[in-house]
């Protein structure tokens, strides 16, 4: 099944638009379709009727046109007839947004459609989904554009089985700074799953980070998933709900009570090097961390801090995570020691974390960063940079991104998020560098590059 | 000729669900792993010949459909030294519910480890490594892996426990045979994908590791309800 039509489309019907009630979801779609992006978008509805000045039409085959893609926001039991009039008049693909399938108990009805549509090759997301935002390409949201924050094009592929933790997660992108090249709510996930999901954005250009929720796998599934990890050339993350051991009956042998459903599914993330996040919170560190980042480190951090108490905050969440801050080199000390401004050279703590203090400058902190990322026991940069001490410019961003780009380690940084050092966080973004917004996001930035345990 | 004989054993087993403690340590031994000497008999004449003729001390298990834990119902008796002791246990484990015969085998010594297998619903084949014993779903120190494993996959199991050390050796004391228990593990994981489709879960437990070797002291397949 070839699924550009679905995510890259020129040409979209839309039906099920209503000529009555404003707010159903086809009309929010086509609005927005026709409205915002550059698909060419078709209102139909069997009914006919006059929506916005515009004839809709009766039926896709009376489109003269090509559809690369079919928008269906019918009734369930409608869903089947307009499947086979989309597969007739050769459509590339559809998005079933309509709900009362499986999740409604009508497992017959989703198979019916389950199968024509395999029977035709004919590729669809859903049903019970929202589908798919493709920035610059379609939106099949049905929310209306003033209601949700879309996070700005960018390079992270996101699927969810669920449409409102997709469409939440979006605004935590959005907040960070994180962009998307694709989104998609897969819902019942009929036909397209994770694992067509995991292809094309494999192969997806605009993609450098595959980001997944999911609940659960069929039988064997997880597998064939895990397996596509494998080939994968690009960092996997993913964040499962449904941990809980309710699914755990009594059992017979002490390998099964020990290795309960979720136990399994977490350690073979870590087995096949998939960023398992424990939460949202983890989810965004850790697809921002990696999309600058994609290869791992075994976890040895060195921290550069203004604020003595930052550095201990910091390490001791670096411990509770597992990430190791080990001992600087006494010639990287020397070396730092020696260049340090006279000011701070007797009053700056020169172990790791280092402690700067408030009366840095820009060059103490490169000073530090560049010689840190030479020593051999150091594999990544934190900066926690408070930017409330008069030494500090509105350049640190930039130049510290300079110094990571030169010397080829990474490095994370940490900068409050107000909308007064924007000019700091964008020195650091637009280099490539990722910015978290408190120190355990920091933190959980280096967790996300430990997703490989060395053997 | 392998496969035939595993396959008879399952076959044997499968209206009873499981395999009993002999006949799965025979599907082990097939498999090229190490399991204790041991006879199976009623007979007391030749449990105690095979107790005079072993250098170490003897195990007695009662061997019974009805006895899938055999802990809890008493049916094992570790450390028999004397043929008097020996005699005693047999009467006794002859008189538990369902015992056909009597498991009398040499008692190994070392670090109790379990190794097991589950077929899992999403993944399939995995493979669970752990520090043994009768209380290992107290401690659950234990490390789970897709199947098949490799020798990297062996080793960060082992690296992943809390109880490490022990493996590796700690306060003076020699740790296991990484090499014996790689081994071990890497195609004990290839034995279950091979019976994919047969088992439900195995429990090794407890394998006895030494530095020189490692040991199958009981052994415990779960088949799949056809």
């Amino acid at each position: 099944m070839d699924l550009k039509y679905l995510f890259r489309p020129s040409t979209m019907a839309v039906i099920g638009v209503s000529t009555s009630h404003d707010n159903h979801p086809a009309n929010v779609i086509y609005n927005k379709n026709h409205l915002r992006y550059p698909v060419k978008t078709f209102p139909v509805n069997p009914r006919g009727g006059i929506f916005n000045r515009e004839t809709l039409y009766q039926g896709i085959e009376d489109i003269q046109e090509n559809i690369d893609l079919a928008v269906i926001a019918v009734r369930a039991d409608f869903v089947p007839g307009v499947v086979e009039q989309c597969i007739q008049k050769g459509v590339g693909g559809a998005v079933i947004i309509s709900g009362g399938f499986a999740e409604s108990g009508n497992l017959k009805l989703q198979q019916r459609v389950a199968d024509m549509a395999k029977e035709a090759s004919f590729p669809f997301v859903g049903p019970n989904c929202l589908g798919i935002y493709a920035p610059d390409y379609v939106d099949t949201f049905f929310l209306p554009g003033e209601r949700i924050i879309r996070p700005d094009k960018g390079n992270v592929g996101f699927v969810s089985q669920s449409g409102g933790v997709l469409v939440d997660q979006m605004v935590k992108f959005a907040g960070q700074g994180i962009g998307i090249s694709l989104a998609v709510s897969i819902g019942n996930k009929a036909c397209i799953r994770e694992t067509d999901m995991l292809d094309w954005l494999d192969q997806d250009l605009e993609t450098r980070v595959i980001a997944f929720y999911v609940e659960g796998f069929e039988k064997g599934e997880g597998r064939e998933f895990i397996k596509k990890t494998e080939q994968c050339s690009k960092p996997v993350v993913i964040l499962k709900a449904g941990k809980s051991k309710k699914g755990i009956e009594a059992v017979s042998s002490h390998t099964a009570s020990l290795a309960g459903d979720y136990r399994v599914f977490s350690e073979i993330m870590k087995q096949y090097c998939v960023a398992e996040a424990d939460n949202e919170y983890e989810l965004t560190s850790f697809c921002e961390a990696l999309s600058c980042y994609p290869k791992g480190i075994e976890g040895n951090i060195g921290i550069i801090t203004l604020s003595g108490g930052h550095g201990v905050i910091a390490a001791d969440v670096c411990e509770q995570h597992g990430i190791t801050i080990p001992g600087i080199d006494p010639a990287t000390i020397d070396t730092i020691k020696e260049k340090l401004s006279p000011e701070i050279r007797n009053i700056a703590s020169l172990v790791n974390p280092l402690d700067l203090t408030g009366s840095s400058v820009d060059c103490d902190i490169v000073t530090s960063a560049r010689h840190l990322s030479r020593d051999a026991n150091i594999e990544c940069i934190m900066a926690l940079l408070i930017p409330y001490s008069p030494g500090i410019s509105t350049d640190i961003g930039a130049k510290l991104s300079q110094v990571a780009r030169n010397e080829g380690k990474p490095m994370i940084a940490y900068v409050p998020n107000e909308d007064k050092y924007k000019i700091i966080i964008e020195g650091f973004e637009l280099n490539n560098i990722p910015v978290a917004s408190s120190v355990d996001g920091a933190v959980l930035m280096a967790k996300a590059l430990m997703r490989c345990r060395p053997c | 000729m392998l496969n035939k004989t595993v396959k008879k054993i399952i076959e044997k087993s499968r209206s009873l669900g499981w395999v009993l403690e002999p006949d799965a340590k025979a599907i082990m031994k097939l498999q090229g792993f190490d399991i204790p000497d041991s006879v199976l008999t009623n007979s007391f004449k030749t449990a105690g010949q095979f107790l005079k003729n072993c250098k170490s001390p003897v195990v007695a298990k009662a061997v019974s459909k009805k006895i899938l834990h055999k802990t809890e119902q008493s049916a094992v008796v570790t450390g028999i030294i004397s043929s008097d002791h020996l005699k005693n246990e047999m009467e006794r484990l002859k008189k538990l519910v369902g015992c056909e015969a009597i498991l009398v085998e040499e008692m190994v010594q070392g670090i109790e480890v379990i190794i097991g297998a589950k077929n899992d619903f999403q993944f399939g084949p995995v493979i669970v490594f752990g520090i043994g014993g009768t209380s290992v779903e107290i401690y659950n120190d234990t490390a789970v892996r897709m199947a098949p494993l490799n020798s990297n996959d062996v080793l960060s199991m082992a690296e992943s426990l809390k109880a490490k050390q022990i493996l590796f050796g700690y306060r003076g004391k020699t740790g296991v045979n990484m090499e014996s228990l790689t081994h071990l593990l890497v195609n004990f994981s290839l034995f279950v994908m091979e019976q994919e489709n047969n088992i439900e879960s195995v429990d090794l437990n407890p394998v006895m590791c030494t530095k020189e070797q490692c040991v199958i002291v009981d052994a415990r397949i779960m088949l799949q309800s056809s």
